[in-house]
């Protein structure tokens, strides 16, 4: 718990000097306000002035795909990663807190969530225009509502985007159910996901993601009061593809928290606790794998280059994380594993997810590599430094590599580096030139933005679980925990004896 | 008569059952069991947390034979599951009281 508010005080003390960094980020050649390419779209309409704009059929088939893949991402993959690594006596309260957790954030998300998180408001909300999805489609006319892609005049149903979103807060909060696992309470779980969904990945996810659309560039006189329309994070000039920051790092801080405050599993560090099925985990890794290219090239909006750009950095960076992590623990202890072949996926799948779209396809390979060592390293040396009882890794695997690969993003990025380089001018859409562009702003940029997501993440996450446990209590009686969540918390067994 | 009780190594329990099979044993009833007794566990290591897992896998024979056969049985199991190794298991021979047949309720020897 020290070690905790050390560390958040340390990065309350980082974060006063954030105000000095612009001073850093101008003396990028790009004009002050740059906008990052990998925003997200906003759910503004196009301008009145044109005929009511068609939505391409290729790109929303593609985003509904991708929707789906990241829904398969969720349950089962999620549910059976994390199900296989707990004791069979636990295996179903996993699947249900999976489950459960994201069915109820999906419903929040088309009642208010959709709303305060991608129409226009100020820089950290969105407003209440969305509210219950009206306006999103006409049910007298049959007409639809469109998003914006990163394309000028190019659409998808805003619908279709709402839908791509709500697969992304719900998976979202789902991640953070591995770190207190086997020990809290189901109705607490949910309750926590509530409020951490509303106070922190909302408007985390609009701060790094919200903007008015390429559409709204008309000229450079708008330049400047578009920008200022945009999310407080996609203002700085980060860069986030498919949610280093919104996803991973804010749930693996929250998941981090809770372990803390949660306390130790009892029997911790005497007791075997051993996964009870590896073969269920391989098989949930292995749909995350799959289900990931939805949610990276799904966040192209498009079925365009920079899809298949995303969609090979993907597919490279998670296997070279495969085989880094195996490696690794050949090295460190003579045999590589099964867990740690599934763990290195997914700790090459997090370190990508930032970047897929915004580097090239060496930067992914360094990047999925470095990201195998820097998970084991999260696991094993990182969790005894801080003590807690993070039972499924959480924040070693997404927490450890979603902060290296949201930084590293802004290495590879680089035109130098063979990255696709950031938008500098959003009316002519004109790219950062190779000799404009500055590694070290854009790294700053990008470590501004992990430091302000730890820290909201974090205080959010203080508070949420404290109103939590002082109204129902977080963690279960002791009796309960012994005798096993499934049966004491659902009735069930998920094996026959 | 008597209750042979035997723990052998898994892999084994093909061989001992066709051993005893063919002096006439006709039934054995096998339960699948783990213990340890000189042959050491081994050690798990699971995303840094390592456990030391002393309980081997080994599976439990029971048959009731008849006490003249005893002699037989013993060195049919004997035979049929050594390997030579630490963990071969062990042989335990109960006094049995009383058998009966459930199907046609005979007891005694004619129950074996």
């Amino acid at each position: 718990m020290k070690k905790l508010l050390l560390t958040c005080a340390m990065a309350l003390g980082l974060l006063a000097l954030a105000p000095l960094a612009p001073a850093f980020a101008e003396d990028a050649a790009a004009p002050a306000a740059t906008a990052p390419a990998a925003a997200d779209a906003t759910a503004a309409p196009a301008a009145p002035a044109v005929a009511a704009p068609v939505s391409n059929k290729g790109d929303t088939t593609w985003m509904m795909v991708s929707t789906l893949l990241v829904i398969m991402m969720a349950v089962p993959g999620l549910a059976l990663f994390y199900g296989g690594l707990v004791r069979s006596k636990n295996m179903l309260s996993i699947l249900m807190q999976v489950m459960v957790t994201f069915s109820l954030i999906v419903v929040l998300w088309f009642i208010y969530g959709y709303s305060i998180t991608f129409t226009e408001g100020n820089a950290f909300y969105g407003g209440f225009d969305r509210l219950f999805m009206k306006g999103s489609w006409d049910n007298a006319a049959g007409t639809f509502a469109n998003a914006a892609t990163f394309s000028k005049g190019v659409y998808i149903p805003e619908i279709v985007f709402a839908a791509f979103q709500a697969s992304f807060a719900a998976i979202t909060c789902t991640l953070i159910v591995g770190s207190f696992a086997e020990r809290m309470k189901f109705s607490a779980v949910l309750m926590f996901c509530v409020l951490w969904f509303t106070f922190s990945y909302a408007p985390i996810a609009h701060m790094v993601w919200f903007w008015m659309g390429p559409d709204a560039y008309t000229g450079a006189d708008v330049v400047d009061a578009m920008n200022a329309k945009a999310g407080y994070l996609w203002q700085m000039g980060a860069l986030d593809f498919a949610g280093g920051t919104v996803v991973h790092i804010n749930a693996a801080v929250a998941g981090l928290v809770g372990a803390f405050m949660v306390g130790k599993r009892i029997g911790y560090g005497k007791e075997a606790m051993a996964p009870h099925s590896l073969t269920l985990t391989m098989v949930g890794a292995s749909l995350l794998w799959v289900g990931w290219f939805g949610f990276n090239a799904g966040s192209a909006l498009e079925a365009n280059g920079f899809a298949a750009l995303a969609f090979v950095n993907t597919f490279l960076a998670t296997a070279a994380a495969v085989i880094a992590w195996c490696i690794g623990e050949a090295l460190m202890r003579g045999k590589a594993s099964m867990l740690g072949a599934a763990s290195g996926a997914v700790a090459g799948l997090v370190a990508i997810t930032p970047a897929c779209g915004n580097v090239g396809i060496g930067g992914a390979l360094v990047i999925g590599l470095l990201s195998g060592f820097a998970g084991l390293w999260g696991v094993n040396g990182l969790k005894k430094l801080l003590g807690a009882d993070d039972s499924l890794d959480v924040f070693g695997v997404h927490g450890v590599c979603g902060i290296m690969g949201a930084i590293l993003t802004g290495v590879f990025n680089s035109p130098n580096l063979g990255g696709p380089s950031a938008v500098a001018d959003w009316t002519t859409v004109t790219m950062i030139a190779p000799d404009a562009y500055n590694i070290g702003a854009q790294v700053w940029t990008q470590t501004k933005a992990v430091l302000i997501t730890v820290v909201w993440s974090g205080v959010v996450s203080l508070f949420a679980y404290k109103i939590v446990d002082m109204t129902i209590g977080l963690r279960v009686n002791e009796e309960d925990e012994r005798e096993g969540l499934d049966i004491t918390s659902h009735g069930e067994t998920a094996y026959s004896r | 008569m008597k209750l042979v009780t035997a723990v052998i190594k898994p892999f084994k329990l093909d061989e001992v059952r066709e051993a005893l099979s063919a002096i006439g044993v006709q039934g054995i009833t096998v339960t699948e069991v783990k213990g340890f007794g000189r042959q050491k566990g081994h050690t798990e290591l699971y995303r840094g947390a390592e456990y030391v897992v002393d309980f081997l896998p080994k599976v439990k024979i029971e048959a009731a034979v008849d006490s003249t056969l005893l002699d037989r049985v013993i060195e049919a199991i004997e035979g049929a599951a050594r390997t030579g190794k630490i963990g071969d298991g062990k042989i335990f021979v109960y006094d049995l009281e009383q058998v009966v047949r459930i199907r046609t309720g005979e007891t005694g020897t004619e129950a074996l």
